[in-house]
């Protein structure tokens, strides 16, 4: 829920400052009227209530500080911070706080949004004009597609690789599909709703039937990190596979990689090696972290084949790829990065669509990205139905 | 014999039992619903508004039939499906380029009218050049493959051809609904029913698309933003000079003049007919279009009564 401000203009909180007596009761009142975080425009209030020597809110939101000091409301134990956040921002944080020597970082109690990674959970505040979309819900009307697991021994990578294979509702042996191999997989389809979002999109036909190999990772940092060995293991090993047991397109057009953060650089990683086979790349959210000059790119030694692969690629762009789909949150660290590549990519050749959200670097912004990326890369047959 | 056409709009509200009755139909009428694909079994609704002798030409099911019982033929079906998908990738490539270019001529904010159009008729005479260099290809690789395969020498096939002629040779009316426009074309070509249509046919939507010279699909609304309006295949060319606009409301921005204005000259001399809920549209002999249609025109406003 949005409020609005009042013909005043005043904040929810600036009234409540006001209240006489400003007491335990009036937070009361306060807090059961209001959804925390309290969004009034750009103007979103965040509030901790407790006992502590100092309270934060902690973000990740690039050009701001990463922990925002929470200010007390006199003789009360509510604590606020207002922030601007711009229309459609979705932001995710925590509240950090001290007591003598003691810290502790916990979700906003006050606040029952939550985000999920692989890291664990974060509260999540959005900001006006922010909805989640309706299409990464069930909907009852889409058909589902099947998931099917395949078990596949890879020699590039030395180990049983796992592949969960998504099959679009009413699937035909006597069609032909594009493929979409995803980075990420398990994340993908736990935190990113992508079955869902897949049934769904193609149920409205925004996106082609598409059969999608959803990649299970090991090392992650390793195989994403410009390895040869997973590029070996997409081009010469899954991708055969795929092709000679599925009806699919088996062209460069109806081939695609799709990855976030490091898996981004692992998509982008295989199509440079392989620069006939893939007609399409979606990149969120890339790990395209590069120096102009010295080696110090402050991304940790995991980054560092990263960094030494984007430098080269920058140093001589080349074409791999028919089409990119890019995306990237305002609020990441990666924005710069991200938007660095864009004439990088399309000056190599490449067709680019770049969007930017007023996100993180997280699921659900890649989630959200899904429509955008997938509806351009295979757009589904709505022009072909005219019911 | 050309048989006698007419074109509804949409059947979100059925009109068709009316529409029957109205042209006397009482015998037997045919159905196609094809472009309902895995749907065309839900045909219940459909065929009693066509009345008690109605029957349903099942041609999707048939197509099925085909390529299960068939897999050589499937393979190549298959086969050239994915050529002709790549052949429209390619074709939709160069028509960006050339609708960028009218586009750019066309914002010139300056210069001498008369230039300006000139260079603007050059332009969209060069998409004209495309859409039919495009089309003519695309029935020189339908005629490639259907001279290689012969279909009508192909067990399965040639059997459902047969029986589709004689329940067409029975029919008085064939009804062809809406749905997917490129299944639907492809069944209505896989089992010839060209040279055995009835005496009357009624269709709507990609049904009423299947039946003009050319089919031209359109979104300005897909979920990828405006999509570019591109010529698909050539239809069964019984309602001649006509480009075929279903749901033309919902479908296109009809406020953008310009892109509107673009669209009825790109296509011209064929017509660019809306056919929008609640139209019927009975056409005259040789297909002539009722005075009361509403096109689009020139200056991209949608007018009725141009045919006039």
């Amino acid at each position: 829920m949005t409020a609005a401000r009042t013909g005043s203009g005043r904040l929810a909180i600036n009234r409540l400052k006001s209240a006489k007596p400003l007491d335990a009761e009036a937070v009361d009142r306060f807090l059961g009227r209001h959804e925390v975080p309290v969004v009034e425009g750009d103007q979103c209030t965040f509030l901790w209530r407790g006992e502590a020597d100092e309270a934060w809110v902690c973000q990740r939101i690039v050009g701001l500080p990463d922990r925002i000091p929470l200010r007390r409301l006199r003789g009360t134990d509510l604590w606020q911070l207002v922030l601007e956040l711009p229309e459609g921002s979705r932001v995710e944080y925590q509240i950090e706080i001290r007591r003598g020597d003691h810290y502790e970082r916990f979700n906003d109690p006050l606040n029952e949004k939550r985000s999920h990674s692989p890291m664990g959970s974060s509260s999540v505040c959005f900001a006006a004009g922010y909805e989640t979309p309706d299409w990464v819900l069930p909907d009852p009307e889409a058909r589902p597609g099947e998931l099917k697991e395949l078990v596949l021994r890879s020699r590039a990578l030395g180990r049983d690789a796992h592949v969960t294979v998504y099959l679009p509702a009413r699937f035909r042996p006597t069609a032909s599909y594009p493929l979409l191999v995803v980075h990420d997989g398990g994340d993908f389809l736990q935190y990113a709703s992508m079955k869902t979002v897949l049934d769904n999109l193609i149920h409205r036909l925004d996106v082609a039937e598409t059969v999608v190999a959803f990649t299970h990772p090991g090392e992650r940092l390793d195989e994403y990190a410009n390895s040869t060995a997973h590029s070996r293991f997409l081009t010469q090993e899954l991708l055969p596979e795929l092709e000679s047991s599925l009806p699919l397109v088996g062209q460069r057009a109806g081939r695609c990689l799709l990855g976030s953060s490091f898996g981004g650089v692992a998509a982008l990683s295989a199509a440079y090696r392989s620069p006939d086979t893939y007609g399409s790349l979606v990149l969120m959210s890339g790990s395209f972290v590069f120096t102009d000059i010295g080696t110090d790119h402050g991304g940790g030694p995991a980054f560092d084949p990263v960094v030494k692969f984007v430098n080269r690629f920058r140093a001589k762009p080349r074409c791999v790829a028919d089409r990119v789909f890019m995306s990237c949150g305002v609020y990441e660290q990666l924005i710069v990065p991200n938007r660095s590549m864009v004439h990088v990519f399309e000056n190599a050749g490449m067709q680019v669509r770049y969007t930017e959200a007023r996100d993180g670097h997280s699921w659900e912004n890649w989630r959200d990205r899904l429509r955008d990326a997938l509806s351009w890369v295979y757009p589904g047959p709505q022009k072909l139905y005219y019911e | 014999m050309t048989p006698s056409i007419t074109l509804l709009g949409p059947q979100r509200r059925p009109t068709l039992d009316r529409v029957l009755s109205s042209l006397g139909v009482g015998g037997p009428v045919a159905v196609v619903n094809a472009g309902w694909q895995e749907r065309e079994s839900d045909d219940a609704e459909i065929l009693a508004l066509a009345g008690g002798e109605a029957t349903n030409l099942r041609l999707f099911a048939r197509w099925m039939d085909v390529l299960r019982a068939d897999p050589e033929y499937a393979a190549a079906e298959r086969e050239h499906r994915l050529v002709l998908d790549e052949l429209q990738q390619l074709y939709l490539i160069r028509l960006d380029h050339a609708l960028q270019a009218v586009s750019a001529v066309a914002a010139r904010p300056d210069g001498h009218a008369n230039t300006q159009a000139m260079a603007l008729e050059d332009a969209l005479a060069a998409v004209r050049l495309l859409d039919a260099t495009h089309v003519a290809r695309v029935q020189e690789l339908h005629g490639a493959f259907y001279a290689r395969w012969r279909p009508e020498e192909r067990g399965p096939i040639a059997g459902h051809r047969e029986e589709v002629r004689g329940l067409l040779a029975t029919a008085e009316c064939l009804v062809v609904a809406g749905g997917h426009v490129g299944d639907l074309l492809r069944v209505l070509h896989l089992f010839h029913l060209s040279p055995h249509l009835p005496p009357r046919l009624v269709a709507w939507s990609a049904g009423a698309m299947a039946l003009a010279p050319r089919v031209v699909l359109f979104h300005d609304r897909a979920a990828q933003g405006a999509s570019l309006t591109e010529v698909f295949d050539a239809g069964l060319g019984v309602v001649p000079g006509a480009v075929v606009l279903p749901h033309a409301r919902r479908r296109l921005r009809t406020d953008d003049l310009p892109r509107m204005s673009v669209l009825a000259r790109r296509f011209a001399p064929a017509s660019c007919l809306v056919l929008d809920d609640g139209v019927r549209l009975d056409l005259g002999p040789g297909g002539a279009l009722p005075p009361d249609v509403r096109l689009v025109g020139d200056d991209g406003r949608i007018t009725e009564g141009a045919a006039a």
